[in-house]
């Protein structure tokens, strides 16, 4: 590469997208970033769930380290004032200069202000960037009643937005109707009454002529039809415009309408300039959307590279599906059947409040476009017809006809090979099926290689058909069976279990199974049996089934020596049971660590001395810890608002309600809690299976992070819970995963492969969409009731403590268990650190 | 095979069925595992896994593979078989399979025959 330095102006979602696409490309590409916000890129799509607890740190596309790591040289709070092109160098407001060899516009859109008199007043705001948003949040908190002037698709997101910020909402439009660029006036009119339903008021055909001050409120705006509106806050979100000054003052060509002109490579009238995203104009339009964006990124990174071969932008479907307020709007292609000779097909149930329509091409062999709203469930295949021309069938109207049961849904084997399927991250059908063909077996490999359905995640289901599909034209279709001895998935087996109430492996194994069963369905049925039952796990039928660890409750070392770890429900414990644990580790010798989850891990323990050690613990009012199985684990808490400056509820009181409640419920994996008493989350709830964190009206519930090996951050799932309603959603959650997920699966990678994902989570345990929610909570009840401290039961059981002996014909140690002291504690010895020789067959 | 070899080992009340126990015979640390299925079978096994090089054989999960009687380590998971002591996983490892029977309530085990 040439000596290139390349200087890129805005860090917005595209901005950012383009160094992404430089540094993957061409790691020492030497980058400068200006940015004039006080923050790297962040989300700015999602940008409503600010409101709803996610923090400007969970929006952040990337962060400080990485771009240090990418050896990006970026400056924030660095608004660039002036381009001297001659000398190819850019100034900043505070005086600084950037020498440039290729220099990129990235510098996206600002909300149009309709030029309304007093329309600058303080509680006049816009919808744009965090710091927009903190202003409405602090606006809001003095002000009862707002108003979104503009009734688009980001009008209707900012008024969403005020509504979870608790103000009386109105959305007052312009045109006659509510996003009518996306959508025609029929959907636009079913959409402003489910919105209405909503709370919201929405009032169409109103220009708005001046704001003045108000009686009742803080303004009061005046409509050109006489007719007035008090309110106490106003968000203008009427259209965006193209941030094009910069390129205006040094002469480069702008539309006649604003934006920077640029070609198919994305460079400007200047050939060392190039513009990206909201602020460029290609043939005459600006696109709005971040997918277009992303598409002009790479296109421009590849330019910018002086690759081989680089691709042209050329132009991109403006289609698109979202949820609004909980209403699903679709629109694809040409909506509003402007097309010459196009012809519609419509189809509405005002009950339930579904409009459907799809434009063909006059000689009713093409999709030419569609709406959809109050159900989105036909975009998919709508989209791939259109984006592919594929031929319609003979009668298009049974598309979005509900009673046609032959709806001829589109197979992904009707695909072309180009068929996009992720357009958030451009990954075709022909993609996936390389990534398939070049080892990725299965769905989240697939995802992490191709990187298809981790944008919006719109594409999950479509992804996720294709994918089973390609394995089994492989011939290497994913067989679900958990092992020879049973020809069923886990999930199956659970069915079984409860269908037929079947309460032991040998039952199972006579009615369903084959063989003598082996290692990994023993522990799997074992664990369902456990799940559905909750037997005490050493009973005699289910001995066998148990892993060492279940069988023997403790966990074994590599030496085959065992730690043990009695519970401490939240973290939180005396100081005489400390001594206790102290006094307890020093008598048995037993190296001590304290373990991430809140407790105390004691090892070295021998087989033989686990019932005197736990009968000590027992005593002293411990109980067992669940460390080695399949099952809750801790809740890990913060101190909360008895002792914190901060906190803004009990986290401590609810982390030990969570875990006296959980403990022993079996499940596929082990499952981890955290309670944090506020938002800086010192318990890292978001990184665990089940994550609570409280707010100032409640608690927030995420589901399904992971640290380990791979880490993944939950989801939020549901927010300022209540006591009851946050127990009730946790017990629905836990009891779904551990019927339908796989075996030991955790949660994380069970909700990556759970089809259609969070949102058909929240369908299941919100709404109870499958109608199981009664069931799954009195099957917790159950759990709850039969809680037993397995250590208790088994001291008290002659029969069971005779599993704990070495031998049992001898009194003997095992002699291959031997240690040696590192930092005045035990360590098991290596085998040239024994000093008496061991016995090898 | 001389009866004299054959040494008291256990009781049968001390086995577990379809699960295993140890045994000590002079210095030899034997896993006796139980299988009740198809019909009732005592299996014998040195203890010492090689690969996870400690004594703890005795604590795997018994079962079948096709139709292999085996045993799974509890540390890496291994198989080996019940008949023959070859790991199915790792070809050279294996443990040592002793003969083993049952007289009244007596397990006996022939240590000398071990293959």
């Amino acid at each position: 590469m040439k000596n290139n330095r390349i200087v890129v102006i805005g860090n917005g979602m595209v901005g950012h997208h383009l160094v992404e696409s430089l540094i993957s490309q061409e790691p020492k590409a030497r980058i400068t970033v200006l940015s004039s916000e006080p923050r790297l890129a962040y989300d700015r799509v999602h940008l409503s769930e600010y409101f709803s607890g996610k923090s400007a740190e969970e929006l952040a596309l990337t962060s400080e380290a990485t771009y240090k790591q990418w050896q990006v040289d970026f400056h924030c709070n660095a608004k660039v004032t002036d381009i001297k092109r001659d000398d190819k160098v850019v100034l900043t407001e505070s005086g600084q200069q950037y020498d440039y060899d290729r220099l990129v516009l990235a510098t996206g859109s600002y909300p149009f202000v309709p030029p309304i008199p007093g329309n600058d007043q303080a509680h006049c705001l816009v919808y744009r960037t965090i710091d927009d948003l903190d202003a409405i949040q602090a606006s809001a908190e003095n002000s009862r009643v707002g108003v979104v002037v503009g009734g688009g698709l980001l009008g209707l997101e900012a008024a969403n937005a005020l509504r979870q910020l608790g103000l009386q909402t109105h959305v007052v439009e312009f045109a006659p109707q509510l996003m009518a660029v996306q959508i025609d006036g029929a959907g636009g009119n079913l959409l402003k009454n489910k919105i209405e339903e909503l709370g919201v008021q929405v009032h169409c055909s109103k220009a708005t002529e001046c704001i003045v001050p108000g009686e009742g409120h803080r303004y009061k705006m005046c409509f050109a039809d006489g007719e007035t509106l008090e309110t106490d806050l106003i968000l203008f979100s009427a259209g965006i415009r193209p941030h094009d000054e910069l390129a205006r003052n040094c002469d480069l060509q702008v539309g006649e309408r604003g934006g920077i002109v640029i070609d198919n490579y994305c460079r400007t009238s200047d050939a060392d300039i190039y513009a990206v995203g909201e602020c460029a104009l290609w043939e005459q339009r600006i696109y709005g959307l971040v997918a277009p964006g992303y598409q002009m990124a790479k296109v421009a990174a590849k330019s910018l590279l002086e690759q081989e071969g680089g691709e042209q932008f050329s132009g991109a479907d403006m289609s698109t599906k979202l949820k609004l307020m909980g209403v699903d709007v679709g629109s694809i292609g040409d909506a509003h059947a402007k097309t010459p000779g196009a012809m519609s097909y419509t189809y509405e149930n005002q009950p339930l409040a579904i409009y459907k329509k799809i434009v063909v091409s006059e000689d009713g062999k093409n999709l030419l476009g569609a709406v959809l709203v109050g159900d989105c469930s036909e975009y998919d295949t709508l989209l791939q017809y259109m984006l592919n021309g594929i031929e319609l069938p003979d009668a298009p109207e049974t598309l979005i006809l509900p009673m046609a049961t032959e709806a001829p849904s589109l197979g992904v084997d009707a695909l072309p090979d180009m068929a996009s399927i992720c357009s958030c991250h451009n990954v075709s059908k022909g993609d996936v099926i390389a990534a398939i063909d070049n080892g990725a077996c299965d769905l989240s490999s697939v995802k992490s290689c191709t990187k298809a359905s981790t944008g919006c995640g719109g594409c999950s289901a479509l992804l996720k058909n294709l994918v089973d599909s390609t394995l089994e034209q492989r011939g290497l279709e994913v067989n679900t069976d958990i092992c020879e001895h049973f020809a069923y998935s886990r999930q199956e087996l659970y069915d079984i279990i409860r269908a037929e109430r079947i309460r032991s492996f040998d039952d199972l194994l006579d009615r369903h199974g084959k063989g003598l069963g082996c290692d990994t369905c023993k522990p799997a049925v074992g664990s369902i049996l456990a799940s559905h039952w909750n037997d005490y796990v050493l009973k005699e039928e289910h001995l066998p089934l148990q892993d060492t660890n279940d069988t023997y409750l403790a966990n074994m070392q590599k030496d085959g020596s065992y730690s043990v770890v009695p519970r401490v429900p939240g973290g939180e414990i005396t100081a005489d049971k400390l001594i206790v644990l102290g006094q307890l580790a020093k008598k048995y010798d037993l190296y001590t660590k304290i373990t991430g989850g809140q407790r105390v891990d004691l090892f070295g323990a021998r087989l033989e001395q686990l019932p005197e050690i736990w009968a000590e613990l027992i005593d002293a009012g411990f109980e067992t810890g669940h460390a080695y199985g399949k099952s809750l684990r801790t809740v890990k808490s913060c101190v909360g608002d008895s002792w914190c400056r901060y906190g803004v509820q009990d986290s401590v009181s609810m982390a030990i309600f969570l875990e006296n409640r959980y403990k022993g419920l079996r499940a596929p994996h082990k499952i981890k809690m955290a309670v944090s008493g506020c938002t800086r989350e010192c318990a890292e709830a978001q990184s665990k299976d089940i994550g609570v964190i409280a707010t100032e009206n409640g608690w927030n519930l995420y589901v399904c992070g992971n640290g380990g090996m791979r880490p993944r951050h939950a989801d939020l799932f549901a927010t300022d819970l209540d006591d009851e309603g946050l127990i009730r959603c946790i017990d629905r959650i836990l009891m779904f995963y551990i019927r339908t997920a796989d075996r030991l699966q955790r949660t994380s990678v069970w909700m990556e492969n759970l089809e259609g994902g969070l949102e058909y989570l929240q369908k299941v345990v919100i709404d109870d969409h499958l109608g199981v929610c009664h069931e799954l909570e009195s099957q917790i009840a159950h759990i709850v009731e039969s809680y037993q401290c397995e250590w208790k039961t088994t001291l008290e059981n002659p029969e069971s403590l005779k599993r704990f002996r070495q031998f049992v014909n001898s009194d003997e140690s095992d002699e291959g268990i031997q240690f040696i002291r590192v930092r005045d504690q035990i360590s098991p010895a290596g085998e040239n650190q024994k000093t008496k020789t061991v016995e090898m067959a | 095979m001389n009866d004299n070899k054959w040494t008291h080992l256990c009781k049968t009340s001390d086995l577990v069925k379809d699960s295993g126990v140890c045994a000590l015979l002079e210095n030899t640390q034997v896993a006796v595992f139980y299988l009740s299925r198809p019909e009732p079978k005592i299996y014998a096994v040195n203890n010492y896994d090689p690969i996870g090089k400690a004594n703890v054989m005795s604590r795997g999960i018994v079962g079948c593979l096709g139709d292999e009687p085996v045993v799974a380590s509890p540390l890496y998971k291994q198989h080996f078989s019940l008949l023959s002591g070859q790991c199915l996983e790792q070809e050279g490892s294996q443990i040592t399979v002793y003969p083993v029977r049952v007289e009244g309530d007596d397990v006996q085990l022939s240590i000398a025959n071990a293959k």
